[in-house]
């Protein structure tokens, strides 16, 4: 640090070019005599009668014209860009350079005394075996570990930088980092070796490289760090994408100049779907640009529904950065609240709570301002920020308790009492910045925290700090319910030994009285016995605050005026002496024998006394003077002449105008008939307030909150804005094909690619879950395929740019593998497809000419988009287990046209599909039944995996001729040109059945024949699961009644009792998602309609024994009842 | 975010430092010690103190500070949890976090450091991925790298941070593949004089130690869910799936881990297990005190209470105690005035008691404060809030689990005011 010369790391580019570039060229050019050396030897070299020659020639160097702008010439130079090894003229260069360094000549031993030291470490790292390297490299980190210099090493240590052993690899980085700012030129040696490794195949590898690259501090290779960058910023693979955001700060932090271009890779940055990335970029976003909030507009959506699964303290910065952007663009939801607030504040915070719910309600007291309607993206933030509070980590709980506070309707602002309080069980250090916060949060929502307030009591062995932080929160919280219980509290306070808690509390106490009149008597004469305590400490606390109490009603307490002047004698402690003197002084009338005694007697100690007490004695005297003039006259001469020569100018000051105010002489001037009303008007009480107040100004959890002071880099928390900025900035284009816009539905797509695939879809899912065998398969599949193919996928696919252009190359690579498990599978199921498998034996004995489709039920499954997905999983699903199952759990239904049985597959198996948004038409279900001669139609759901049993190979086979009714779409499969014998082809289609039950009917056509082919959908796959509170689910409801409620009632069977019996025969009957209920025996479900998105509510009372009743509330009164014969049906089975 | 994190001991000494950005002189510290220096105990050094160009924040466990610096706004939660993470780490790395452990383990301190934070921001901080790039040392290896050459740094390139399950790492394998749970919930209590309770509530955890191969999804279920009034859980847990059906479902971390931390709240009715008589007086005239304090056991459900452990801290005035315990051992430094009496196990027949006298400074007036006495003990099989665990099911993997399952009450912050 100190004592390295001052190497390029200070020095100013222009400069850095000469020492850099300028020489290099030099060297190349001439390459004699041997160059000079770097700049940190050319101050040791001065002395040098040899070097002195050389030195005198360099200044030859900057008089040269500039070599055509440093960075250009750097991109450029060989050290950079080579790949591997450098060229002869720089090796030769550094070898000098080098030996120049590092080795012991006489000579430069005066000023390179301090690497003589470290010889030996220097032999280690020159040796060729590993095991020494590690050892010199372990005593160098132990070095810098221990705050020792350790620079003059580099040249040594940087040599072995490209070295085999990881572990000298990573001291030597983490050296690196730490001594490259030092020494720029030399740290341009490894350069080269990062360089290869951003190339490097391996992901990992690859971000390793990026990471210690921009953690050099070398200015110089600015532009090389923004190549890396954006090359990294569109990297396959996630990790490094993140390792890229991390890079941007750094660059920044080196050069703000790249400001443009940084922005430009985080806009980059910011459009990426993946979890692992948001943190790092959000991060990025506010250290480089937080002023730039219309970068977020697009992404807000996508930031918010990601949240969940961003790793934690990417989550806090995230939070952070939406309740900024959140202020900005959405209204206040409080503003209807402002007016009634201000009127009736404490009872309403006090009682009603709960009961505001709705701002509607409110708003309609108001009926001139228009009601208040949540703009969805902020019911969106809060609805997915709130589960975060049960997060571990106590930053995150902060973060969405500071969003709650500043963003969330006041009635709702209450759920996070719960979740703050928690954390007073955590670490003293986590308490303490809580409690600040719970402090501040106290005084503008007390009724938050008044349900936990015994969780504040003090407990005798909190450290100090802890404990006046609490009483702070006590003393917030109190009220004139609940003020006998505290009051109860302090007084067991008061008697702690720690003296500075005692006090505070006796400051509480007096802030509890002049805020809560009716116990003001009772604190005055609790504090008036205090004044007796041993302690002094305690009686001078106490007689400040009984001062400010006296204030308000001076007449009635001459009594205690009196006890405190005795006091006078005692009390020592100097702010406890000056309030008793202030209080006789300003009530001299009510005590006027006793005030000119205390006078004496503080006349006589005068010269002792403290500063602040001598200028209340002057005080007194002075307002004596005004008053009571015969007995005091003298006394106040006195005073008035021992502090004209006191020490202190202020008193001296003080001394002198007072005598010119009060004592009448010829050249007095008007002032003096105004004496009396100058020092004895009537003053206003004081007010105690929280040091809190306000506070709320600062964005909480923040560090400028906590220290009540703007720290750099804060953020201002904006204002709520009048008019709300328009909305539709947030909305995402979405593919032509998808209809879709709901929010609903996106942020569903955006969660699936998570681990825990229990969201949105949780329906199916469960059911499933619940039943053993499935289970294996099910969650086996899921998190492989989550862990794997979520992020594989994405990756393809932004690498494509469009959606449809990589699924379709998924679905080839995808199909020969389903090729080769449907071979397999054809022997046992490809000639036949009755429900049963001994008929289908049979059938395949038969080799029957005639073949069927089985006609898949499929439990979830999406247009094109998603089926590639579905189908893989579903293709290895169908084997025998879960087709058993399917037809154990649902006999096919007897509306279902064709002459054939059907069997059902059940898609158990439900893949997280990759995010995109999904087309609001795509679940549909099929029951195919189709007559093919020749052919097998094996449907696997949605992607009907044609086989050719005949001999003859079949051509051109299309959809065609589809009837549908108005409202219904098919997307057909592109035409199979040619089917083998044997052989079968996947297609894929998508049927968009509009809400109607109706079923979809098509030809099948090949080169010779047609074959007729009809799908009808169940009624419990039209509709996709919503989730709603049991709250929204009431409201819903409530508008849902007369024609569009159906109510049935049932007799539950034996086992089907259990709640979770039920659960999962509801949501395996239909695609619905479980609402959560308050009651025991009611269970509640919610779906919308695929195309309409008209809700479907579904509750099922459970009554005494096995009586139940069953309602289903929807518009739609066809999907309705059948979905009540479904339900009941699946309930009854 | 965090610039540089200073390690200090007791003794005011700078013992580690590191430097994520540009290196921030170790004098800025000094304003550390100002700090210290004007709090009267370890504890009181606020965590957060402004200096001119840097705010240091600091945590303080096992004797050490951690000083971060750092240079702007961050929320300063973030920095403490982050801080309070690396002392958990070093103690599982180490097993104790001490001053002497980490000077032994100097370079794997630093490099555990290095990979944690990347320029300030926290990059990887599940044990579970850091032990998969530093591995920790044990005696065992540290012999066989002594003699192989090998290190303590992975080979292999740890995978475990590009899943979406960051907190397992792939390719575990067991022999014995066995799941326990620790449900250990404590009471945290303040009795008043007269024996009454003033507040009262319960803190549970659901520790666990899972060692199972592959790639295990479990899920857990409770008697009575309902009991659990505030949760917050480790992030494997799935959350919606407890929010609909009250059901544990996650992929567990491969070790160690705390699965689940919960809250029973001051509104329900706590059952406390013990209760203290208490006779402590002092004379005003005599230099003589009586002391007496007998413990007995109160809704115990049937279980013994054992480790009990009654601390209370005197008064200064009293110079010395002469005590005579009916069972246990008894300890009072007369330098810290703090009594400590181990009791033991109580047996409800023959309930233990600590009578005697103390003897007070000559010529100092009596104490305001009578002292607060602070207890501990253990309860084994016993969750006090009732809380009771349904069932344990594993989906995902082929094998049969060994599984287990213990409950434990202790007492948290268990105050007795007298």
């Amino acid at each position: 640090m100190a004592t390295t010369p001052p190497a390029a790391a200070s020095s100013p580019p222009t400069t850095r070019g000469f020492s850099g570039s300028a020489r290099k060229r030099r060297s190349r050019a001439t390459a004699l005599p041997p160059s000079p050396g770097p700049p940190l030897l050319a101050k040791a070299m001065l002395s040098l009668p040899p070097v002195q020659k050389l030195l005198r020639q360099l200044p030859a160097g900057p008089a040269k014209p500039p070599v055509g702008g440093d960075t250009a010439e750097e991109v450029t130079s060989p050290v950079l860009a080579t790949e591997a090894g450098q060229p002869a003229c720089y090796s030769a260069l550094q070898v000098d350079e080098l030996r120049l360094l590092a080795g012991p000549k006489p000579a430069v031993a005066t000023s390179t005394g301090p690497s003589l030291r470290h010889d030996d470490l220097k032999e280690m790292l020159d040796s060729n075996k590993d095991s020494l390297k590690l050892e010199a490299m372990k005593r160098i980190v132990a070095m810098i570990a221990r705050g020792k210099n350790a620079s003059d090493l580099f040249p040594a240590v940087v040599k072995n930088v490209a070295c085999k052993n990881i572990e000298v690899k990573k001291l030597v980085y983490v050296y690196l980092v730490r001594y490259a700012e030092e020494q720029q030129d030399l740290a341009l040696l490894s350069i080269s070796t990062f360089q290869r490794g951003l190339k490097d195949p391996n992901q990992l590898i690859r971000a390793s490289a990026l990471r210690v690259l921009s953690s050099i501090r070398v200015p110089i290779i600015v532009p090389i760090m923004m190549l890396a960058i954006k090359e990294a910023a569109s990297d396959m693979s996630p990790y490094v994408r993140k390792t890229a955001a991390h890079a941007i700060p750094k660059l920044y932090s080196l050069d703000s100049d790249q400001k443009d271009q940084l922005i430009e890779v985080i806009e980059k940055l910011l459009a990426d779907k993946t979890t692992l990335v948001a943190g790092s970029v959000v991060m990025a976003f506010e250290e480089v640009c937080p002023e730039r909030i219309d970068l977020i507009h697009k992404n807000y959506r996508k930031l918010c529904n990601l949240l969940i699964d961003v790793e934690e303290w990417g989550q806090v910065v995230i939070i952070n950065m939406l309740t900024r952007y959140a202020r900005t663009q959405f209204l206040s939801p409080n503003q209807n609240e402002s007016l009634l607030e201000e009127s009736a504040e404490k009872a309403f915070y006090g009682s009603e709570e709960e009961d505001t719910k709705e701002p509607k309600a409110e708003a309609a007291s108001l009926a001139k301002r228009k009601p208040y309607v949540m703009d969805p993206d902020h019911r969106l933030l809060l609805r997915n920020t709130k589960p975060l509070l049960q997060s571990r980590n106590a930053a995150v709980v902060m973060a969405v308790a500071q969003l709650y506070f500043h963003l969330a309707p006041k009635a709702e602002v209450g759920v996070i009492a719960k979740a703050l309080v928690r954390l007073l069980r955590s670490h003293s250090e986590v308490q303490y910045v809580v409690l600040q916060n719970v402090a501040t949060m106290s005084i503008k929502r007390r009724g938050m925290f008044e349900p936990y307030l015994k969780s504040f009591y003090i407990r005798s062995t909190d450290p100090t700090q802890i404990k006046i932080l609490k009483l702070e929160v006590l003393t917030n919280l109190a009220n004139e319910t609940n003020i006998s219980t505290i009051l109860r509290e302090f007084q067991t306070y008061i008697r702690s030994m720690d003296k500075d808690f005692v006090a505070a509390t006796i400051q509480a106490i007096g802030r509890c009285a002049t805020n809560i009149g009716k116990v003001r008597d009772t604190c005055l004469n609790g504090l008036v016995q205090l004044l007796s305590n041993r302690d002094e400490l305690v009686v001078a606390e106490s007689v400040v605050v009984i001062k400010k109490l006296l204030q308000m009603q001076p007449a009635q307490h001459s009594e205690i005026i009196k006890h405190m002047a005795k006091l006078t004698d005692n009390i020592q402690v100097p702010m406890a002496r000056a309030s008793i003197l202030w209080l006789i002084g300003e009530y001299c009338e009510h005590v006027p024998k006793i005030a000119p005694d205390v006078l004496r007697k503080m006349a006589k100690s005068f010269t002792n006394e403290e500063d602040i007490v001598k200028l209340q004695v002057i005080n007194l005297a002075a307002k004596l003077y005004l008053t009571n003039s015969k007995q005091s006259k003298l006394l106040t001469q006195y005073v008035l002449n021992l502090a004209k020569y006191d020490q202190n100018y202020d008193i001296r000051d003080r001394a002198r105008f007072i005598r010119q105010l009060i004592v009448p002489t010829e050249k007095s001037g008007a002032l003096n008939k105004y004496a009396k009303k100058l020092f004895l008007a009537q003053k206003p009480a004081p007010i105690l307030e929280s040091s809190f107040k306000d506070r709320d100004h600062f964005q909480l959890g923040s560090l400028s909150h906590l220290l009540n002071a703007k720290a750099v880099g804060y953020q201002e928390l904006p204002d709520w804005p009048d008019e709300a900025p328009d909305p539709s900035v947030r909305n995402v284009e979405v593919p032509e094909w998808t209809k879709c816009t709901s929010r609903e539905k996106r942020k569903e797509k955006a969660e699936k690619p998570f681990y825990s695939d229990s969201d949105g879809e949780s329906g199916p899912t469960e059911s499933a879950d619940s039943e053993p065998e499935s289970v294996s398969e099910e969650s086996g599949s899921s998190s492989s395929s989550s862990s794997s193919s979520g992020s594989e996928e994405e990756e393809e696919e932004e690498e494509e740019g469009s959606g449809e252009q990589s699924e379709d190359k998924e679905e080839e690579e995808k199909r020969p593998k389903r090729k080769d498990k449907e071979g397999s599978r054809k022997a046992a199921m490809g000639s036949a497809g009755s429900p049963s498998e001994d008929e289908e034996e049979e059938e395949g004995a038969k080799k029957a000419k005639k073949k069927k489709a089985p006609p898949g039920r499929k439990s979830h499954a999406e247009t094109s988009s998603e089926e590639a997905s579905t189908s893989e999983s579903s293709s290895s699903g169908s084997d025998s287990g879960s087709e058993a199952e399917a037809k154990r759990r649902k006999a096919p239904p007897s509306s279902r046209a064709g002459p054939k049985e059907i069997s059902l597959l059940d898609l158990d198996d439900f893949t997280p599909p990759p995010p995109q948004p999904i087309p609001s038409s795509s679940i549909i279900s099929t029951s195919l039944v189709t007559d093919l001669e020749g052919l097998t139609l094996t449907d696997t759901s949605l992607t009907p995996a044609i086989s050719n049993n005949t001999d003859a190979e079949v051509k051109s086979l299309r959809v065609s001729e589809p009837k549908l009714l108005s409202g219904m779409r098919i997307q057909e499969f592109p035409e199979i040109e040619r089917l083998a014998p044997g052989d079968t082809a996947n297609v894929v289609m998508g049927i968009d059945f509009c809400d109607s039950t109706q079923a979809a009917n098509f030809q099948l056509c090949t080169h010779t024949r047609h074959f007729y082919v009809s799908i009808q959908p169940p009624v419990g796959e039209l509709m996709a699961p919503v989730f709603m509170s049991e709250n929204e689910f009431k409201k819903e409801q409530g508008k849902l009644t007369g024609m569009s409620e159906i109510t049935e009632k049932l007799t539950l069977p034996e086992k089907c009792r259990s709640d979770h019996a039920i659960v999962q025969q509801v949501t395996s009957a239909a695609n619905v998602g479980r609402v959560p209920c308050g009651a025991d025996n009611e269970y509640r479900f919610a779906a919308k309609t695929m195309t309409s998105g008209s809700l479907v509510l579904i509750t099922l009372e459970q009554r005494e024994g096995a009586v139940a009743q069953l309602t289903v509330n929807s518009e739609k009164m066809v999907i309705g009842t059948m979905l009540v014969k479904d339900i009941i049906q699946a309930l009854a089975q | 975010m965090i610039h540089s994190l200073f390690l200090i001991n007791a003794a005011g000494d700078i013992f580690l430092e590191k430097h994520w950005k540009s290196v921030v002189s170790r004098s800025v510290c000094d304003y550390f010690f100002e700090a210290q220096e004007r709090a009267s105990e370890a504890e009181n050094v606020p965590p957060v103190i402004p200096t001119p160009h840097h705010y240091l924040l600091s945590v303080y466990r096992h004797k050490i500070f951690f000083v971060a610096v750092i240079q702007s706004e961050v929320p300063p939660l973030f920095v403490i949890e982050f801080l309070h993470r690396v002392v958990d780490t070093f103690q599982d790395y180490f097993g104790v976090c001490s001053e002497v452990m980490i000077k032994d383990n100097v370079v794997v301190v630093y490099e555990v450091l290095e990979e944690m934070l990347d320029n300030g921001f926290p990059l990887a901080t599940e044990s579970n991925i850091l032990k998969e790039l530093i591995k920790p040392p044990t005696i065992l290896r540290t012999v066989v790298n002594t003699i192989t050459g090998s290190t303590n740094v992975g080979d292999q390139l740890p995978t475990g941070q590009l899943s979406v399950v960051p907190w397992r790492r792939t390719g575990v394998k067991y022999t014995n593949n066995e799941a326990y749970f620790d449900v250990i919930e404590e009471i945290d209590a303040i009795i008043d004089k007269s024996g009454s309770t003033i507040t009262a509530e319960i803190q549970g955890v659901i520790d666990a130690c899972v060692k199972l191969t592959g790639m295990p999804d479990l899920t857990l279920s409770f008697m009575n869910p309902r009991l659990l009034d505030d949760v917050s859980f480790h992030p494997c847990v799935r959350f919606k799936r407890w929010e609909s059906e009250r059901i544990l479902s996650f992929i567990p971390p491969d070790g160690n881990f705390r699965l689940l931390s919960y809250h029973v709240s001051a509104q329900n009715l706590v059952a406390i297990p013990v209760y203290v008589k208490h006779n402590i007086s002092f004379r005003d005239s005599s230099s003589l005190g009586r002391f007496e304090i007998t413990v007995g056991p109160k809704q115990t459900m049937g279980k013994t209470v054992e480790g009990v452990i009654v601390t209370s801290q005197m008064p200064k005035g009293v110079l010395n105690m002469t005590l005579t315990p009916s069972q246990g051992t008894h300890v009072f430094d007369p330098v810290t005035k703090l009594l400590s009496w181990d009791v033991g196990k109580i047996n409800p027949q023959k309930l233990p008691s600590l009578k005697g006298s103390m003897s007070l400074q000559a010529g100092s007036s009596k104490p305001d404060e009578n002292p607060t006495i602070n207890l501990q003990f253990k309860i084994q099989q016993l969750a006090i809030s009732g809380l009771k665990v349904n069932r344990l099911d594993m989906y995902g993997e082929k094998y049969k689990p060994f599984k287990g399952i213990k409950y434990m009450t202790k007492a948290g912050k268990f105050q007795v005011r007298t």
